[in-house]
Order: C-alpha cells, then sequence, then structure tokens
C-alpha cells in the first residue's frame, strides 16, 4: 500500500509536461553536454590566446584557423595552394591503397585459415611481422616507388594488410563448432559449409579488422607524403608548417579528421547492414 | 569405419521390431576414443538396438554415458570403432540426408530469418526451392510459429528458437529425427509443453524419432520404449517399455503405470553404478 502513496506525487508530475530542454537533459544529456563542452573550448581557447598573448605561429585562436580554412577551400580545385587538389590526392591514395591492402589481407587471412598447413607454416612470421612497426619502413618504399602516387598506395597497402589478415584468421578460427557441427550433420559441401556459416560468421572480426585499417590508410597516406611526394595533404602541412603557418596547418589538420569521419561512417553504413544480427558492436550508443 | 555386417549381426531378436524390417539397427557397436595422453577411453560398449519404423525411442542415463556419443555415431558425424549401424537397409559410413538432428542449443544462424533457418537443409541439399519454402511454412505453422517466420532468432525465445530448430530437422522430410537433449535449456513449463508438442508433432508427421534426455519423467513420458544406459563405458542397462496409451496428457504423469516406470528406471539408475552382469544388455522388460 505505501508503494502506492508514494508514486502518486511522481504521477502527478508527470501529468504537467516538462519543457523540451528538461525533458532532454533528463533522456539524452549528452545532446546538450557535448556540444556546450565545444563551445566552451574554443571560446576558452580563442580568448586564452589572446589573454595570454601567445603567437599566432605557436598556437593560434580558432578564428585564425577557420580563416585558413576558408581560404584553402576558396580556392579552384586544381590550385596547387588550395585544398581541394591535396584533398582529392590524399583520399584517391588512401581509398586506392585501403581497397588493395585489406582485400589482399582478408584473402590470404581466409586461405590461411581454412589450408590448415599453410597456417602452422607461417603463423610464426606473420606473428612476427604483426609487431613490426611497418611504417617505419616508408622511406624505403619512396626510395623504390618514386614521389608519386604508386609508393602513398604501396604504404597504405602494407599497414592495411595487416589488420585485415589478422583479425580475418582470428574471425574464421572462432567460428563456433556447433553451426560447423549442424553443416556437417547436413551433409553440407565445405564451400556450403564456408559460403553459409564461416564467412557470415567471421564479418564482425572482419569489420572491426576495416575499422583498424581506416585509420591505418589515413596514417599511411600522411606519412608517406611527408617521407616524399608533390602533392597531398601531408606535403601541404610540411610547406605550411616550413613558413610556420600554424592556422593553415590546423585547418589541413580538420580536412584530415573529416577525411576520417568519412571513412569511418561509411563503414559504419555498410555495417549496420550486413551486421544487424550481431550485438556485439559498439551501435548501441546509437549513433 | 564401419567394419562389415557379420551374419551374426542381421538377426534382431526384439519382439517390437518383428514382421518389418527395422528401421534403424544397431549391432554390436563400440566406440573408442584416444585422449590427449594416448589413454584409450570405451564410451560405448556393445550397443545393440533396433528401432522399428514410427517408433517413438528415448535414452536415458547418467552423464557421460556416452548418450550424445551415440547420437553422432548415428548420425554418421563420427565413426564408430566396432560394430555397425544400418539406417533403412544401408550403413552408416558418413553424414546422412534422410536423418534431421535437433542439437541442445537451437543453433540458429542468428543473420538469417526464420523461415530461411529452417530452409537451410533444403537449400544445403538442392531441393526444389518453391517446395521446400512452402514445407518450412507447413513445418512452422505445425511447430506454433507462423507468424514469426519473418523475424531473427534474436527475437525469439528460447523455447521458440527450438521450435524452428525442429522444423528446420524436418524441412527435408527425412525418415529419422534425432533429438540430443533438445529442451535441456528451458524452464520446466516451457520443456512440458515442448514435450507435448513433439508428440503431436511426431504422431502428425510419422517419424521415427530417438531422443536423448537427462529427464526420467521426458523420458517415460515420450517414449514407446526408453533405453535406460550406464556410463563407463556407456551401455545399455535395459530397455522399457513404456504402455502408456497415446496421446499422453500432462494428467499422464499422475498415472500410477507412469509412476511405476519413472521410478523403476531412477532405481536401476541408481542402483546401477556397477551393473548387474545377470541382466542380458539389451534384453527387454516385458
Amino acid at each position: 500500500m505505501s508503494a502506492v502513496t508514494e508514486t502518486t506525487p511522481i504521477t502527478e508530475a508527470a501529468i504537467k509536461p516538462p519543457n523540451r530542454f528538461v525533458l532532454i537533459m533528463r533522456t539524452r544529456p549528452e545532446l546538450i553536454l557535448a556540444p556546450s563542452l565545444l563551445v566552451v573550448i574554443i571560446l576558452g581557447w580563442e580568448y586564452g590566446v589572446k589573454w595570454f598573448g601567445v603567437p599566432g605561429y605557436i598556437l593560434p585562436p580558432p578564428s585564425q584557423i577557420v580563416v585558413a580554412l576558408w581560404r584553402g577551400l576558396d580556392a579552384g580545385p586544381f590550385d596547387r595552394g588550395g585544398y581541394w587538389l591535396h584533398t582529392g590526392v590524399t583520399l584517391y591514395q588512401v581509398l586506392l591503397g585501403f581497397v588493395i591492402g585489406s582485400s589482399v589481407g582478408l584473402i590470404l587471412g581466409t586461405l590461411i585459415s581454412q589450408i590448415k598447413i599453410l597456417e602452422s607454416t607461417l603463423r610464426i612470421y606473420l606473428v612476427a611481422i604483426q609487431s613490426l612497426p611497418k611504417i617505419a619502413l616508408a622511406p624505403i618504399i619512396v626510395l623504390w616507388f618514386g614521389f608519386g602516387v604508386t609508393s602513398k598506395v604501396v604504404i597504405i597497402c602494407l599497414l592495411t594488410f595487416f589488420p585485415l589478415l589478422v583479425t580475418s584468421m582470428h574471425g574464421f578460427k572462432a567460428v563456433d563448432t556447433e553451426r560447423i557441427e549442424l553443416m556437417r550433420s547436413l551433409g553440407a559441401s565445405a564451400w556450403q559449409t564456408f559460403w553459409k556459416v564461416r564467412l557470415p560468421s567471421a564479418l564482425p572480426y572482419i569489420f572491426a579488422g576495416l575499422d583498424m585499417a581506416a585509420v591505418f590508410a589515413v596514417v599511411g597516406a600522411i606519412v608517406g607524403e611527408f617521407v616524399g611526394a608533390q602533392r597531398g595533404l601531408g606535403t601541404l602541412i610540411l610547406s605550411m608548417n616550413s613558413q610556420m603557418d600554424t592556422a593553415g596547418t590546423f585547418s589541413v589538420f580538420i580536412i584530415l579528421a573529416l577525411v576520417g569521419v568519412l571513412l569511418h561512417q561509411s563503414l559504419r553504413l555498410v555495417e549496420k547492414r550486413l551486421l544487424f544480427w550481431s550485438g556485439g558492436s559498439t551501435r548501441v550508443i546509437g549513433s | 569405419m564401419n567394419v562389415a555386417v557379420g551374419p551374426q549381426t542381421t538377426a534382431a531378436q526384439q519382439p517390437r521390431t518383428s514382421g518389418a524390417d527395422p528401421i534403424i539397427d544397431i549391432a554390436h557397436l563400440d566406440k573408442t576414443f584416444l585422449t590427449v595422453r594416448n589413454e584409450r577411453v570405451i564410451a560405448l560398449s556393445d550397443i545393440s538396438l533396433t528401432v522399428a519404423e514410427r517408433e517413438f525411442i528415448t535414452i536415458v542415463g547418467p552423464s557421460g554415458c556416452g548418450k550424445s556419443t551415440l547420437l553422432k555415431v548415428l548420425a554418421g558425424l563420427i565413426p564408430a570403432t566396432r560394430g555397425s549401424i544400418r539406417l533403412a537397409g544401408t550403413p552408416v559410413d558418413r553424414p546422412r540426408r534422410d536423418i534431421g538432428i535437433v542439437f541442445q542449443n537451437p543453433v540458429l544462424l542468428p543473420w538469417r530469418t526464420v523461415l530461411d533457418n529452417v530452409m537451410l537443409p533444403a537449400e544445403v541439399q538442392g531441393l526444389p526451392k518453391e517446395a521446400a519454402r512452402k514445407r518450412a511454412r507447413d513445418l512452422l505453422k505445425m511447430v506454433g510459429l507462423a507468424e514469426f517466420e519473418n523475424k531473427y532468432p534474436m527475437e525469439l525465445s528460447g523455447g521458440m528458437q527450438q521450435r524452428a530448430a525442429i522444423s528446420r530437422a524436418l524441412v527435408h522430410d527425412p525418415a529419422i529425427l534425432l533429438m540430443d537433449e533438445p529442451f535441456g535449456a528451458l524452464d520446466a513449463m516451457t520443456r512440458e509443453q515442448m514435450n507435448l508438442d513433439l508428440q503431436r508433432i511426431w504422431m502428425e508427421s510419422g517419424k521415427t524419432v530417438i531422443l536423448i534426455t537427462h529427464s526420467i519423467p521426458e523420458a517415460v513420458f515420450l517414449g514407446d520404449r526408453v533405453v535406460v544406459m550406464t556410463a563407463r563405458p556407456g551401455k545399455i542397462a535395459r530397455l522399457v517399455d513404456v504402455d502408456i496409451p497415446r496421446p499422453r496428457a500432462l494428467d499422464t504423469m499422475g498415472d500410477p503405470e507412469f509412476g511405476r516406470l519413472t521410478a523403476e528406471i531412477r532405481r536401476m539408475l541408481y542402483g546401477l553404478a556397477t551393473p548387474d552382469p545377470h541382466l542380458p544388455a539389451g534384453g527387454g522388460l516385458s
């Protein structure tokens, strides 16, 4: 009985609907708090820099970064000083390297995990190579393949290859033995078992690998362009840095962040369609 | 790895199967495993059993008595060490298409709808698609999942998932249904409901069923005959005939005959930690 009397005031309060702000703060506070935090940081940065008299080539205020960004975007698509050309070149390298590198990694990982003798032979080498900092090979690869697009694509392939190789091997290994037994009991061929059970079962792992590879791909492109290139956002950063154009460097960083988000979100879109059944991913947050 | 059938194994002596040819004929079956340390473990020892068409056999026994091993050998998933199994007259030496299996877990593929899961055996075996889809729908109707055909397994309760698994085991119209503790993971009430449903499905479909269970009441409720097994090595201790008329209802469990049979089997299982050497393995009670 006491429970009933205690709940009465709550139901009374619920009759009068709270205004939108209160409602959102109660149910999804991040919708208000997250943007507010950004505004506070930007304002603090803008006025902090001016207040303490920090020179613009050390840390430019956000307003200068926005101006630099606008200047870069305002240029024509083929303008060597503008951002469009360099973004295009970097994006092209990233996509090409990502597609080739992760496909080869996925195919090899699949083959290795399906053929026992291959796995037992190669395992020790793959583990060894996996722990190497492959990015350190960037200068040699530029030496071999030149300053053009090819060397960057090769570097990105090298970086994206291993995440897919390793995650797909793990994924195929983790397939529920009961599912395999089910297929065996139905008299399924090896190919049917692979196509209908093994591959879909391994997909969550494969997508984890693709997510990693997408980040590595952008890193690979920038490092490759740092080492030696004529075009691309990495070269733009280098040349701006040498002219002490720190605001410009920051604005290129924003472009890179957007490229990263774009890649990640495209992957998530595909993942959502293919892996709707998998409860294990981070989708719960409701992106 | 099946040893060829010797002349002595062809003579089946079960009174129930005299007349018609048995659909399942297991003769002097042994199964021995080698452990990692190269020790021999006898999982099954001298199992002989014949099952008539449309018969419902339940197998009950303690953990580790080799019940599941027996089912896997029957399904052709693992080879026998010695002895022979013939299903519908042909020896079992690989997975066969005239068998449907229901495992303890439903093992539904989470990326397929219920209907597509039920269609899986038909797809794998290349049966005509339209006919298979119609049959899958009929089966889902029979197990009470007609409105759920487009749902995904994760949207179904445990009992519903197991019903879908039973439909899947029947979609390619196998003569024999093998069930390995299919209701072991369900709560008591769902389990009783599933027992009733399974009895109905069996009576409607006319399959031969072998069902493994831990539950003595379940074994007596469902079985025409109960095979009582003992452990280490896995042997058939007794065959118990259940002469309770069909269809059996939940009230049957209050029947004195039901109580007598469950008590008797329980006594056997607890008393037979060391099997009585005077009892002939595989001998009937009647």
